[in-house]
């Protein structure tokens, strides 16, 4: 039972310079009280994905083709703006990538949780008495009075604590968490991860968690969807993408890993080349013109192929342990 | 917040302060002898002289300074030269018409540009969007006296909507507010502009805001983001700009109580310029002076009042 199926998403957004196909037949899922990481460099589509399923892509973004099953298959693809708002910050919630301003900086933290919960028919106090419960859950000191205080008197770490309480407060069955560390310092952001894992375990969520920080996803997630220019390239479980990665760009991903350096260097390991205008897409493989091990047979369009137990490559040179050993 | 105020009013008074120096420097730069001003052509040499003592022109320029600046600030400017009455009371008597022709002004510029630019933001690009911009920019362009005249010649002489002249029967509150319609409009039509291109650019930057997709987010009600989420920080820069509009808005008022035959300091400092009447001048511009820098302390409190970051920065 998965509570978001994404199949053969496309999203195109018009521009001057005509059609950009910003995403390409990404298809992937999140499973009941799983945490599934997306990992990709920036403007590999990532946060287009984020609002597509949120229903709050730019004007000039378009869904053109494939659809966003949520929960019980509702297909949020063309589903009404009011039933979409329905479902936002309610089934589906999200933190977002910058605490500094992600927050309204004129309104009250409290009084920015209470308008949250305008759908729960609660009493005001009830509502500020979750507000303050769900503080204290994020460990936010003297949290009563954290209610009456304004963004801008928080830390940075503390402000990212209030955005996770303020999206999981109405339970939700999805939390999107939209680089939620990346602001953040190294401590904070081992802190911020626990917190995140323990609330996810306490309330029971999927969570989809989208993030540039490999060490992060390995540590926190239990499936990993790999992204490159707007397509995915690789998934399956946290172990198959660590360990046994199969296409070119996800090992290329993880050798750029400066975690994973063993020996003292002046130069990280880069990945040459850069993604290719989404205007223009290759007819072929999305990586080709990067990728050293390149041929021929490239040029022609990949299709996504399980090799084994859910690990999906898009890429025609992987094969599969089993194959391998033959 | 109580901090803020108080730093915010020591600066109105060093303000007031420097306006009052200006003031009395101008004062004393203008070539022709104030006394021989008052008495006119035919006052002879001694009594000149002896008005030139009880006016403390005879002192030196500091003690001269001292006194326009400790007897300013106890609200003294001196006799008006016809009547002999304290200028300071014929001013005020004036002062409550312009303040009614400014508020007004205000009303109708505040009621009408903030909905505009709101709505102009919302439907960004749509027909109603560059209706209002075409709209702004026209009645910006034009002067107020032309509003004044106009408004006066459609709505008093052609319609007989409105009365065309007059402030309205002293303590008929009703007939007042009647005569204050027009006269304001003419004050406040060209704001109506610039706060509602104003009011559009700052909401078009903070719908843009990370914290506006936050609120989309949380399935937030459309009117709430807009109004309460985006309006309240949108309006921040248009408070700043009423506070300095007020300033504009007063030289109109001069216009405007001329065309419209009503009472009030404009018209006050126009009939005493042409009677080179000094005294009520002075008094009269140093009023005004304070009134603007006071509204321009209370457009500051606003918002403090309305943005807790400005109010925890003192």
């Amino acid at each position: 039972m998965s509570v978001l199926a994404i199949e053969t998403l496309n999203v195109t957004f018009s521009t001057e310079a005509g059609p950009l196909h910003a995403l390409k037949d990404v298809s992937f899922t999140v499973p009941e009280r799983r945490i599934v990481g997306i990992v990709g460099e920036s403007g590999c589509g990532k946060s287009t994905l984020i609002n597509a399923i949120l229903g709050l892509l730019a004007d000039n973004g378009r869904v053109t083709g494939g659809r966003i099953l949520f929960e019980d298959g509702n297909d949020l693809v063309g589903l009404d703006p009011t039933a979409m708002r329905a479902l936002r910050g309610l089934r589906i919630s999200t933190v977002f990538q910058d605490p500094m301003g992600a927050l309204n900086p004129v309104i009250s933290v409290g009084r920015q949780m209470v308008n949250i919960q305008y759908r729960s028919g609660l009493s005001k106090s009830a509502k500020l008495a979750r507000a303050t419960e769900m503080l204290e859950l994020v460990r936010i000191p003297d949290a009563r009075a954290a209610l009456r205080r304004y963004p801008h008197q928080f830390s940075g770490g503390m402000k990212q604590r209030i955005a996770i309480a303020m999206a999981l407060m109405m339970e939700p069955a999805l939390l999107i968490a939209d680089e939620p560390t990346t602001a953040l310092d190294a401590t904070l952001e081992v802190a911020t991860i626990e917190l995140l894992k323990d609330l996810q375990r306490k309330i029971g969520c999927s969570v989809l968690f989208i993030s540039h920080h490999l060490g992060v996803i390995a540590e926190l997630c239990d499936e990993v969807v790999v992204m490159y220019a707007g397509e995915v390239v690789e998934r399956g479980d946290v172990r198959q993408i660590f360990h046994q990665p199969k296409h070119p760009y996800t090992m290329r991903l993880l050798e750029c890993d400066p975690a994973r350096q063993t020996e003292r260097t002046r130069n990280l390991p880069t990945i040459p080349g850069e993604i290719p205008d989404l205007r223009a897409r290759p007819r072929g493989c999305v990586f080709a013109p990067r990728c050293t091990l390149a041929e021929a047979i490239c040029a022609a369009p990949q299709v996504e192929r399980d090799i084994g137990r859910g690990h999906r490559v898009r890429c025609v040179k992987a094969v599969s342990p089993a194959e391998a050993e033959a | 917040m109580l901090a803020y105020a108080a730093k915010r009013l020591g600066l109105s008074v060093v303000i007031v302060s420097v306006a009052m120096a200006l003031l009395f420097c101008m004062i004393y730069l203008i070539p022709g002898d104030p006394a021989s001003v008052a008495l006119g052509p035919r006052a002879s040499e001694a009594m000149k002289e002896a008005l030139r003592v009880r006016m403390g022109l005879d002192q030196p320029v500091w003690t001269q300074f001292w006194n326009f600046y400790s007897s300013a600030w106890r609200g003294d400017f001196g006799n008006e030269v016809l009547s002999g009455r304290p200028v300071i009371e014929v001013v005020l008597q004036q002062l409550p018409y312009t303040l009614a022709l400014i508020v007004g002004g205000i009303t109708w510029s505040v009621g009408l540009g903030i909905p505009l630019g709101c709505w102009a933001a919302v439907k960004r690009g749509s027909f109603a969007d560059r209706v209002v911009g075409v709209l702004s920019v026209a009645v910006i362009a034009v002067p107020s006296f032309v509003v004044a005249i106009y408004a006066l010649l459609i709505f008093a002489v052609s319609l007989r909507w409105l009365p065309a002249i007059g402030a309205g029967e002293p303590g008929h509150l009703g007939d007042q507010l009647i005569h204050l319609i027009l006269p304001s409009l003419a004050v406040g039509l060209g704001w109506v502009g610039y706060i509602a291109r104003m009011v559009r650019a700052s909401m078009l930057e903070v719908l843009e805001a990370p914290h506006i997709r936050t609120a989309r987010a949380f399935g937030l009600p459309d009117a709430l983001v807009t109004y309460r989420y985006a309006l309240t920080i949108a309006i921040l820069p248009t408070v700043t700009l009423l506070g300095i509009g007020i300033g504009q808005m007063l030289s109109s008022a001069v216009f405007a109580e001329i065309v419209f035959a009503r009472p009030g300091v404009g018209r006050l400092v126009y009939d005493a310029i042409l009677t080179r009447n000094f005294p009520v001048v002075t008094g009269a511009v140093l009023v005004t002076t304070a009134f603007f820098v006071l509204v321009n302390l209370i457009a500051d409190l606003v918002i403090g009042a309305l943005d807790p970051r400005v109010r925890s920065s003192f």
